[in-house]
């Protein structure tokens, strides 16, 4: 692309980019399909103690379609950033399928391709930069590793801080110690879009950041993404800022998927009692209408025993004996994509409160 | 660009690109302690290095009828020792030895710590665990009684008290570089390096080497006082250097007969090792601070 003479008056294109992996699958493929997602740690209980496992993640399935934000809300443990990591292939999973782009990870898609192609911003924006390396070199690290040459990748390090809003001139040259919480991580978005992906995982990414610079970073993200053509898979615990962000959303509770569609949907009319319970724990901003009651009691269970069948039943005021039983699948609610893991949302499941079953009198 | 209202555009210039050596250069060259700390430590490594030009008494020519002089002699700035031999002239020889087998273990524990320390806390698991269960084996040993009994078994003699010595101290610098491999290993920057695909090589390079060094360096500086200390020691008990070689540990024992008739002259090679270690000491401490450049 060098051969091309940039009109004076135009901001200089990124020269030497690096080319984000061709689209293979087309507009229906999704983006990114993960099944069967698991995840168990061992936990050593001492020397003659039986061995016992986290289930942290378990069984999670789900995709994201190109261009979409999915947004991953639960409670601290739930195995939102396990997730996060095992997408990331930064620990190894015991079991499940990633497909990016129609592609299977590891057979038609090398590890090193699928880096260029999904990339991770983390929630600690000092830790996830190298205190001995200027920012620029912070973010010229990517592309200089998958073969760029040194003066291009400090171009192209440049060019990106002025895209997430630095000033190249005032902050190349810095040390992550030098500057603020919400300056770093513009700089670890920009070290991510370094490689050109099209899936950016945001692990976090905003929680750390006081509320102004959190909604300017959160509008930096949205303006990223219609530049680049990005895709987002967008974790936080903060649901007001996923219902802002996302197009569609995952609740997860105790490793698992137990509800996920349309966020709106969601939203309006959750349909798993945890989901009502974390809508209802969301503070007001209306000194009028505080919380007053808790709209759920207890602590999560201990994941490395965690309950039979539904796992939220110890806690859910709807629990029957049937809730402890078999596990609740996660069945289609309507037609728009909306899913719920909850005996109550399944037509005849047998809960007093399902509906009943279609055809049934 | 909506999102770039805030403060972030008006950030006051940064000066020119300074890489973190140099600013850990400069800090320490402020830093008045460390900078006389490193004048002193460099006129005796100097005088030492170029004891055979200073014109100084030949240090293994003693006289019986001129033995133990006080200091401030005439012809005898710093006296004579119990054989009469000049004890300026044996001390400037004596920082040869003494410094020799003082630092040189230190530099070799340094470089073998350091690869074990690396290895085992990068690689983590089975490897971490036999790396570090081996060191602490020599941890049951107190290190003065180790290095004693490594000379005893090897023999008296210089190389073997540097070996003892290094023995003694792979160990110590191995426990360090490990804790300090194994905190910056599970740092999230170290997590983003391997996300965006780098090879264990690139990352240990570009990402763990700058980061771990510092701290084991430092540590490894403040461990040259212990082993001025302990070769002193050893020499002291007749299992490094041998008379009449001059060697500051090997003086204070030689010396001790003397200690009632001529305390002053016979503290000398002991005020030579507290110098030398206790310079070593703050600077290190200052290079400690000197690296910490987030105050």
């Amino acid at each position: 692309m060098s051969q091309i003479t940039p009109l004076p008056d135009m901001p200089e294109p990124i020269r030497d980019r690096l080319m984000p992996i061709e689209d293979r699958g087309g507009v229906a493929q999704p983006l990114l399909q993960v099944s069967g997602l698991t995840k168990h740690f061992p936990v050593r209980g001492g020397l003659f103690a039986k061995s016992k496992t986290v289930r942290a993640v378990d069984d999670v399935s789900f995709s994201i379609a190109k261009g979409e934000t999915v947004g991953i809300v639960g409670e601290s443990g739930c195995g939102k950033s396990t997730t996060a990591r095992l997408l990331m292939h930064l620990m190894p999973r015991n079991a499940g399928d990633i497909v990016y782009d129609g592609m299977q990870v590891g057979a038609a898609l090398s590890l090193r391709e699928l880096r260029r192609g999904m990339q991770m911003v983390f929630q600690d924006s000092y830790a996830s930069l190298n205190p001995r390396l200027t920012i620029e070199e912070s973010i010229a690290f990517g592309p200089w590793i998958h073969g760029m040459a040194e003066p291009a990748s400090r171009t192209l390090a440049r060019e990106l801080l002025g895209k997430v809003g630095l000033r190249p001139d005032n902050f190349a040259n810095r040390y992550p110690h030098e500057i603020s919480g919400g300056q770093r991580q513009r700089v670890n978005i920009a070290r991510a879009l370094a490689l050109s992906p099209r899936l950016v995982i945001l692990d976090e990414a905003v929680s750390a950041l006081d509320k102004s610079v959190e909604a300017q970073v959160l509008n930096l993200l949205v303006d990223l993404k219609r530049e680049f053509g990005l895709t987002y898979l967008f974790i936080s615990h903060d649901l007001n800022v996923v219902r802002y962000i996302s197009d569609r959303v995952l609740v997860m509770y105790l490793g698992e998927v137990v509800e996920l569609g349309p966020v709106d949907e969601v939203w309006d009319a959750p349909a798993h009692p945890y989901t009502r319970a974390l809508l209802a724990a969301m503070p007001s901003s209306d000194p009028d209408n505080r919380t007053q009651t808790p709209p759920i009691s207890g602590d999560p269970p201990n994941p490395i025993d965690p309950p039979s069948g539904c796992r939220f039943h110890t806690r859910c005021p709807f629990a029957e004996p049937l809730c402890g039983g078999a596990t609740p699948k996660l069945t289609a609610i309507g037609e728009t994509g909306h899913e719920a893991a909850c005996y109550m949302a399944i037509a005849g499941s047998g809960h007093s409160l399902a509906p009943p079953a279609k055809g049934a009198s | 660009m909506s999102a770039m209202s805030d403060t972030a555009l008006q950030a006051a210039p940064a000066g020119k690109a300074r890489g973190y050596w140099k600013t850990v250069g400069r800090r320490i060259l402020r830093d008045k302690v460390s900078m006389v700390c490193a004048l002193v430590l460099i006129l005796i490594f100097v005088s030492a290095l170029c004891a055979p030009w200073l014109g100084l008494a030949d240090p293994y020519q003693g006289s019986m009828i001129r033995r133990l002089r006080h200091i401030g002699t005439p012809n005898y700035p710093l006296g004579t020792d119990e054989l009469g031999r000049d004890m300026l002239a044996r001390l400037v020889y004596g920082g040869r030895l003494s410094l020799l087998i003082g630092i040189l273990p230190v530099i070799l524990a340094f470089l073998i710590g350091t690869s074990f320390g690396l290895i085992a806390g990068y690689v983590g698991g089975k490897v971490n665990t036999a790396i570090m269960r081996t060191i602490d084996i020599f941890y049951a040993f107190p290190s003065v009684l180790l290095a004693i009994a490594i000379s005893g078994a090897l023999g008296a003699g210089i190389v073997n008290s540097i070996v003892s010595l290094t023995v003694v101290f792979v160990p110590q610098i191995t426990r360090v570089a490990e804790s300090v491999t194994t905190g910056v290993r599970n740092m999230d920057f170290v997590e983003a390096a391997r996300a965006s695909g780098a090879r264990s090589f690139t990352i240990m390079r570009i990402h763990m080497l700058g980061n771990v060094l510092g701290p084991i360096f430092v540590y490894a500086t403040g461990l040259i006082s212990v082993s001025m200390i302990l070769a002193a020691g050893l020499s002291f008990l007749g299992l490094g250097t041998k008379p009449p070689e001059p060697e500051w540990g090997l003086m204070l024992n030689t010396l001790r007969t003397a200690i009632y008739v001529n305390p002053w002259v016979a503290a000398l090679p002991g005020v030579m090792i507290f110098a030398v270690s206790i310079c070593f000491n703050l600077l290190s401490d200052g290079m400690r601070s000197a690296m910490d450049i987030r105050n």
